[in-house]
C-alpha cells in the first residue's frame, strides 16, 4: 500500500508539520485569532508587523476586494511592541501544544528599529520575519527597503546580529531584480527569505474620479498575483541556498504545489482566507495530499524545485 | 446574504429624516439583497469610509447618531448628494419563535426596525423595547408602530415610558410579553445583561456586536473578539 503523502517540512531546522505559514497581516492579531488559525490546519503563524511605538494606520478604506484580487493599505496598524510582545507570549503558550511555530513580523523606520525591535523580542519568537516590503507607508518612510540591496542588506545584517532566533527576510516584487535584492540578504546573514510582499497597485472609483483607497496607492495580493510571485521565487531560488517562503495569490492545493515546484520550502497564506475563509488551511493541505498522491509524490522534497530542471 | 457590492458604488439620497435632535436617516435610491442585522461600508471619498447597519435594503436605509467626525460629515449631506456604498456584510438575525422580543439601546434601535419588518411580513408578533437615556434620544417607535409591534419605551431617567435600562424593563415585563426569543442590539453592556436574562429565562437570544472595524471581509483582524470576527463571523451571535 502507498503511504499517505508527508507534507512536514523543515525551516531553518525547525519542523513544521505542512508548509502552509498564515501570512503577516492577516489575522495576526491576537492570540485567540492565531490559535484560531492553527486549529485549523496552519503550519505556522505569522503575526501582523509590529513596530516600537503604536500605529494607527490609515483611514478607510484599507482593504478592497477588486475584483481578481485584493488591495490594501493598512498603513501597518499596530499595537506597538510592548502590547504585541504580550499577544506573542500568549499565543506561544496556546500554540505550544499544537505543534505550531509563531513567526514574529517586524517593522520600523530605521535600521536601528528593526534591531532594537529583534533584540526586546529576543526568544520570545520562533522566528523573526523582517518586513522591508511594505509598498503603503511610502509617504512617510520612504522607499521600502526591499528596493536597495545595500539598506536591505544593511537592516538584515543589524537584525541578524540582534536576534536571538532564525531570522527571515521579506522581499518586495517591486523593483527590477528581485533575484539581485535576495543575494544581497542571504550574503547579510538572512537565514531563510519571504516572498513576496504585494504588488504596489490603484483601483480608481470613476463616479468620484478618486482612488479608492485613502492612501490612494496600495499593495495587490490573490489570485492577480500569482503568475508573478512564482516568477519571484523562481529567480530567488536559482540563486540563492536558503529556504524560501513563497508568498503570493496561494489559494488551493495545486498554487502551493506550483510554488514549491518553483523552488519554495514552505507556503505563505494570505488573502485565500478572504476567498475561504479560515477553513482554507485544512483544505489547501487536503488539496496537497491528493495531488501529490494523484502525481505519485510522498515527500515535498520530491517535488521542490522541479520547475528548474533543464 | 452574499456580498454584493465589492467595490463603493454610488447611491443617491432620496430623503433625509430627522429622527431626533442628532439622529438621520437616509433613504437613498436603489436596493439589494440583504437581511436584517447585515452592516454596509459608507465611504465619504476623502473624509473616511465606517459601517453601518441597514434599516431597509429596499429601498437601502440607514439610520446614523452624529457621534463623530465622520458622522457630522455624514449628518450635511442632502436629497440629490451621492453616498457610496459597499455590501452588505456579515451574518444578520435568523428568525426563530412566533413571538419576538427585541430589545434595543441607542442607534442600536436601527437595524432592529428592518427585523421587525420580516418577522411581521412572515406573521409573527413582534414586541420592541426601545431604549434611550432621555425622551429626547428615543427613536423609530412611531415606525414600530406603524407595523404592528408592540412598542415599550424605556429612559433612564423616565422622562418617557418606563425608568430604566431597557433589559431591566424587559424582564420586569417578561412574564407578561411571554416572548418566544431573543434579539438585542446596543452598547456592550447592554447585550451582557441580555444574555444573562436570557440564561435565566432559558431563552434563544441573538446579539449583534460591534467593534472596530476596517476591512469588513475577514482579513485585516482589527475587530477581532477573542478570536471571533465581528465582521465576517457577526455581527450577530447566538449566545
Ligand atoms: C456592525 C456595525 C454597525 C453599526 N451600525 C450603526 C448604525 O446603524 N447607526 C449608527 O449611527 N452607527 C452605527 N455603527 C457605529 C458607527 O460605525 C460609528 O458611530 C461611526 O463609525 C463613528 O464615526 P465618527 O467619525 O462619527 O466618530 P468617532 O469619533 O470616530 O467614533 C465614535 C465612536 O464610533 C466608533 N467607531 C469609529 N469608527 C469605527 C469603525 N470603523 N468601526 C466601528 N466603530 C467605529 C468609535 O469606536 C467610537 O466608539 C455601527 C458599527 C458597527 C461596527
Ligand atoms: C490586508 C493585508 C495586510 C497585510 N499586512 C502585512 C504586514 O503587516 N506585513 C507584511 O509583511 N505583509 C503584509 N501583507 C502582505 C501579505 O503578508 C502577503 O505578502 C501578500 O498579501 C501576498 O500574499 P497573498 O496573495 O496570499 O495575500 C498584507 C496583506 C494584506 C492583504
Amino acid at each position: 500500500m502507498k503511504r499517505e503523502p508527508d507534507l512536514s517540512v523543515e525551516l531553518c531546522g525547525i519542523r513544521l508539520r505542512n508548509p502552509l505559514i498564515l501570512a503577516s497581516g492577516i489575522l495576526g492579531t491576537g492570540p485567540d485569532l492565531l490559535v484560531r488559525v492553527a486549529r485549523a490546519g496552519a503550519g505556522a503563524v505569522t503575526t501582523k508587523s509590529c513596530s516600537l511605538k503604536p500605529r494607527k494606520g490609515h483611514p478607510n478604506p484599507t482593504v478592497l476586494d477588486w475584483g481578481h484580487g485584493l488591495i490594501n493599505a493598512v498603513g501597518l496598524a499596530n499595537p506597538g511592541l510592548e502590547e504585541m510582545s504580550r499577544i506573542i507570549a500568549q499565543a506561544k503558550e496556546l500554540l505550544k501544544p499544537l505543534g505550531v511555530p509563531l513567526i514574529a513580523s517586524i517593522f520600523g523606520g530605521k535600521t536601528e528599529e528593526f534591531a532594537a525591535l529583534a533584540r526586546k523580542l529576543n526568544s520570545l519568537p520562533d522566528f523573526i520575519e523582517v518586513n522591508i516590503s511594505c509598498p503603503n507607508v511610502e509617504a512617510e518612510m520612504g522607499r521600502p527597503f526591499a528596493t536597495d540591496a545595500r539598506m536591505a542588506a544593511r537592516v538584515t545584517a543589524a537584525v541578524r546580529e540582534a536576534s536571538q532566533v532564525p531570522v527571515i527576510v521579506k522581499l518586495s516584487p517591486n523593483v527590477t531584480d528581485i533575484a539581485y535584492i535576495a543575494r544581497a540578504v542571504e550574503e547579510a546573514g538572512a537565514d531563510a527569505i519571504s516572498a513576496i510582499n504585494t504588488v504596489s497597485g490603484m483601483v480608481i472609483d470613476i463616479h468620484s474620479g478618486r482612488p479608492v483607497l485613502a492612501n490612494r496607492i496600495g499593495g495587490i495580493s490573490g489570485p492577480a498575483i500569482k503568475p508573478i510571485a512564482l516568477r519571484c521565487i523562481y529567480e530567488i531560488t536559482r540563486v540563492v541556498k536558503v529556504p524560501v517562503i513563497g508568498i503570493g495569490g496561494v489559494t488551493s492545493g495545486k498554487d502551493a504545489l506550483e510554488m514549491i515546484m518553483a523552488g519554495a520550502t514552505a507556503v505563505g497564506i494570505g488573502s485565500a482566507v478572504y476567498y475561504r475563509g479560515v477553513e482554507a488551511f485544512g483544505q489547501i493541505a487536503g488539496e496537497m495530499r491528493d495531488l501529490m498522491a494523484e502525481l505519485g509524490y510522498e515527500t515535498l522534497a520530491e517535488v521542490r524545485g522541479l520547475a528548474h530542471r533543464a | 446574504m452574499p456580498t454584493v457590492h465589492n467595490l463603493p458604488q454610488p447611491f443617491k439620497i432620496a430623503e433625509v429624516i430627522e429622527e431626533s435632535y442628532r439622529v438621520k436617516t437616509f433613504v437613498l435610491e436603489g436596493s439589494f439583497e440583504a437581511e436584517p442585522g447585515q452592516f454596509v461600508m459608507l465611504w465619504l471619498p476623502g473624509v473616511d469610509e465606517k459601517p453601518f447597519s441597514l434599516v431597509n435594503s429596499n429601498p437601502v436605509t440607514l439610520t446614523v447618531a452624529r457621534v463623530g467626525p465622520f458622522t457630522s460629515e455624514l449628518h450635511r449631506r442632502k436629497p440629490g448628494d451621492t453616498l457610496w456604498l459597499r455590501g452588505p456584510f456579515g451574518n444578520g438575525f435568523t428568525l426563530e419563535g412566533e413571538h419576538l422580543l427585541l430589545i434595543g439601546g441607542g442607534y442600536g434601535v436601527a437595524p432592529l426596525l428592518f427585523l421587525a419588518r420580516k418577522a411581521r411580513e412572515g406573521g409573527r408578533r413582534v414586541s420592541v423595547v426601545i431604549g434611550a437615556s432621555t425622551a429626547r434620544d428615543v427613536i423609530l417607535a412611531e415606525d414600530f408602530l406603524a407595523l404592528g409591534c408592540h412598542v415599550i419605551i424605556a429612559t433612564e431617567d423616565g422622562s418617557r415610558g418606563f425608568r430604566g435600562k431597557a433589559p431591566e424593563v424587559a424582564e420586569e415585563l417578561l412574564r407578561d410579553i411571554n416572548p418566544d426569543a431573543l434579539y438585542a442590539c446596543g452598547p456592550g453592556g447592554m447585550l451582557e445583561a441580555v444574555r444573562m436574562m436570557a440564561g435565566r429565562r432559558g431563552l434563544p437570544v441573538q446579539l449583534s456586536y460591534e467593534s472596530y472595524i476596517r476591512c469588513a471581509i475577514g482579513v485585516c483582524g482589527s475587530c477581532q473578539r477573542s478570536g471571533w470576527l465581528v465582521c465576517r463571523d457577526g455581527p450577530v451571535r447566538r449566545a
